[in-house]
């Protein structure tokens, strides 16, 4: 793997500017990143309930989609179901290059629910959350992280997989 | 995402996150992180190929036990393609990254949110 990966924040900065937007997007950027060791919950991953976290705009295949929800709160969905039962409503993905239509490929119910059965983690959350990409930083902390934080609690998770479609 | 793992991990539980923007997740400083270098939008691996998905996820348990130090970041082993041209095309004029009806919709939520936000409904 010789080639680098792909500088987004650059890339980005450069198109949306050729699109005629002035000012560029400020990434969010900190100093110092909180930690919090996995020894400190005390107990082996095989005792641990994993929580799960999506920007895939995630919705059920097996009932009418919730309409468009302007002001973008957090949803959660049952991890019980197939994967199959869920598709992703996300334009902002690299459309050309790839698809969404495997769920696996950006939520990993499947292989956590296998890993459960195996023993290897306690169990998954009765829910996953979908959370979408914002514009807003202030949101993301003050409505969106505690919301997820929130059910998490609720729902007994130790540990918490994002992944960022 | 990245602030989303940061708050939950202020809060006591650890996380890991998945992506494949590395330069964005880097740069906003998460505790733990796998990076598939692959197109946006398969953080937990390969479409249709459950071995590389097992592998991803697996990386990512392994990182939430291993990881001694906030920001430690593992590469899955995986090559998208032998061609790496996708790396050049994306966001480009000649690629536009949302279709116009995409653009369209995103615009509008961007204005309604903006109108929610004046209105103190957000």
């Amino acid at each position: 793997m010789a080639v680098s990966h792909v500088r987004y924040i650059d890339k980005t900065r450069d198109y949306y500017r050729a699109e005629g937007y002035e000012r560029a997007y400020e990434w969010a950027h900190f100093e110092t990143i909180p930690f919090t060791p996995f020894a400190a919950l005390r107990k082996p991953l095989a005792q641990c309930r994993v929580g799960l976290v999506s920007t895939g705009e995630v919705i059920r295949r097996d009932v009418d989609p919730p309409p468009d929800d302007p002001r973008r709160l957090v949803y959660a969905l049952p991890t019980d179901l197939p994967a199959e039962w869920f598709q992703s409503r996300k334009a902002a993905y690299d459309r050309y290059a790839t698809t969404l239509e495997d769920v696996d490929s950006f939520l990993p119910l499947t292989h956590l629910r296998r890993l459960a059965d195996e023993g290897v983690i306690a169990g998954v959350t009765a829910r996953f959350q979908v959370i979408f990409s914002e514009y807003s930083q202030r949101k993301t902390l003050t409505l969106d992280a505690p919301a997820i934080l929130h059910q998490m609690r609720e729902d007994g998770a130790d540990v918490a997989l994002l992944a960022a479609v | 995402m990245g602030l989303a793992a940061r708050y939950l991990e202020e809060h006591g539980i650890p996380t890991v996150v998945f992506g494949c923007a590395r330069d964005i997740v880097e740069r906003c400083g998460v505790p733990r992180f796998v990076f598939s270098d692959f197109p946006l939008g398969n953080p937990t691996g390969r479409p249709y190929d459950l071995e590389s998905q097992r592998v991803v996820v697996q990386l990512g348990l392994d990182l939430l036990a291993s990881a001694s130090v906030p920001g430690t970041t593992v590469v899955t082993p995986y090559e998208w393609n032998t061609d790496h041209s996708w790396k050049e095309r994306i966001f480009t004029s000649t690629q536009p990254f949302l279709d116009a009806q995409a653009t369209e919709k995103w615009l509008a939520a961007k204005e309604e949110y903006r109108q929610l936000r004046q209105k103190g409904e957000l």
